[in-house]
């Protein structure tokens, strides 16, 4: 076993995993934080897509151990504490960009990350964006829009 | 899927990482852990230990270098594909990074760990060929630069010692006329075939991404070319020497043919 301290979601937790933990799997099984999707296990579907030092990964193919020291943030933190929804949440619920959902927590995690490094982005630069994460539904119109929605919201609060 | 057990090691520098390599023979370095750790999830590896080389800060750089550009190894594909230096003085190094995988892959996977990797579907690996690279190697004996031409040995095969540490990746200035083409099925699929092409000297150097066992030079290309041909005739030999798969993405001879169609776009676009 080997001891890390991560910092989840602003709280730092302490554990003792073996190594060939997954990062998924320990924010799951260990933390219990389960809004964190595992869809295809090969860092394909990017259904486990969390920020690591604010930048999105697959958390299906971290160990825990190289998350220690470091700041992970799942789709648990997204909302505002007092449950207020992120832009983005707020436009995928407007424009119902999911169908079965599943690969949501994901699409959200990576759009926010891609956000920071690009505020206003073209159509096609969303969709390049999103090559990581599969929707088996194909809702892809609608998460398209959601997340061009929740740019100009974004980039607009700010200016 | 989950790894078999290994033992893990996080080492605080290159020197300390080759003594603990040095220790165990089926030791593996890990560094962004994005080629590594999809294959031990699949248990086609499983190394007796990881040595952790992630947190090596000094590792991680692109900076211009007499008429070279070093980048250092641990250097991320986000960040090869964002480094100005490349996108002035070596652009196809730029392009081919922001082209591999997809963005989280590419905020953890390393050049460095793509080159040691040495996987012929790979994109860097044949564009680094294709501009003549040389690879920084740090063992218990001290450093030495392998020229990418003699690096890549065999199937995930390299000249890298079994305690040697990939430190750098010096790359030439090639500002004169590129082209890197990569034939997929889907965005972040691994290239069915993929085509660099870079001006030098006069003539062009033509590297080949899945075509073989390692990355390949078209040299016959290169031979046409320098001998005046114009890109159609060119791309004609361009599988040549080459072995390509047969697999799920497409056959041999699909990617015998499909090579030929890429380089003379890419001659085409390289040399105009």
């Amino acid at each position: 076993m080997t001891q890390i301290a991560v910092t989840v979601n602003g709280t730092r937790r302490e554990a003792d995993v073996e190594p060939r933990t997954l990062l998924v799997y320990f924010l799951r099984e260990q933390l219990g934080l389960t809004g964190t999707n595992v869809g295809c296990d090969t860092s394909s579907c990017g259904a486990c897509t969390v920020h690591l030092d604010g930048e999105s990964v697959k958390s299906c193919t971290l160990l825990a151990v190289q998350a220690d020291g470091r700041e992970v943030m799942t789709i648990e933190a997204l909302a505002e504490a007092d449950g207020t929804l992120h832009p983005l949440q707020d436009a995928f619920h407007r424009h119902h960009g999911l169908q079965c959902g599943y690969c949501t927590p994901g699409m959200l995690m990576a759009a926010a990350s891609y956000l920071k490094e690009n505020p206003t982005p073209t159509e096609a630069e969303v969709r390049e964006s999103l090559e990581g994460n599969l929707c088996r539904c194909t809702g892809y119109q609608n998460i398209v829009e959601s997340i061009l929605d929740a740019a100009g919201q974004m980039s607009g609060a700010k200016s | 899927m989950i790894p078999a057990p290994f033992d893990y090691a996080r080492a605080g520098s290159v020197e300390e990482a080759i003594s603990l390599l040095g220790s165990d023979p089926d030791a593996k370095v890990l560094a962004g852990g994005h080629s590594l750790l999809p294959a031990m999830r699949l248990r086609i590896a499983r190394p007796s230990m990881l040595v952790d080389i992630g947190r090596i800060a000094d590792l991680s750089y692109v900076r211009e270098d007499g008429d070279r550009i070093a980048i250092g190894a641990l250097t991320r594909h986000h960040d090869v594909a964002n480094a100005e230096v490349l996108q002035q003085l070596c652009p196809i190094v730029a392009h081919a990074a922001g082209q591999i995988g997809d963005p989280q892959v590419r905020h953890m996977g390393t050049i460095g760990g793509s080159v040691a990797h040495g996987d012929p579907a790979g994109d860097l690996p044949s564009v680094l060929l294709a501009l003549d690279a040389g690879f920084v190697a740090q063992g218990p004996t001290g450093t030495r630069t392998v020229a990418a031409t003699g690096f890549f040995t065999s199937l995930f095969e390299t000249a890298l010692a079994p305690d040697e540490v990939l430190t750098e990746i010096r790359v030439p200035k090639a500002t004169a006329g590129w082209s890197f083409m990569k034939f997929q099925r889907r965005a972040q699929d691994w290239a069915v075939v993929g085509v660099s092409a870079v001006r030098a000297n006069g003539g062009v150097h033509v590297g080949l991404t899945n075509m073989g066992l390692t990355p390949l030079r078209a040299v016959g290309v290169e031979e046409a070319v320098g001998g005046g041909a114009d890109p159609a005739s060119a791309a004609a030999r361009a599988d040549e020497g080459t072995a390509p798969p047969d697999d799920a993405f497409g056959s041999a001879e699909y990617r015998r043919q499909l090579v030929k169609v890429l380089v003379r776009r890419a001659l085409e676009e390289a040399l105009p």
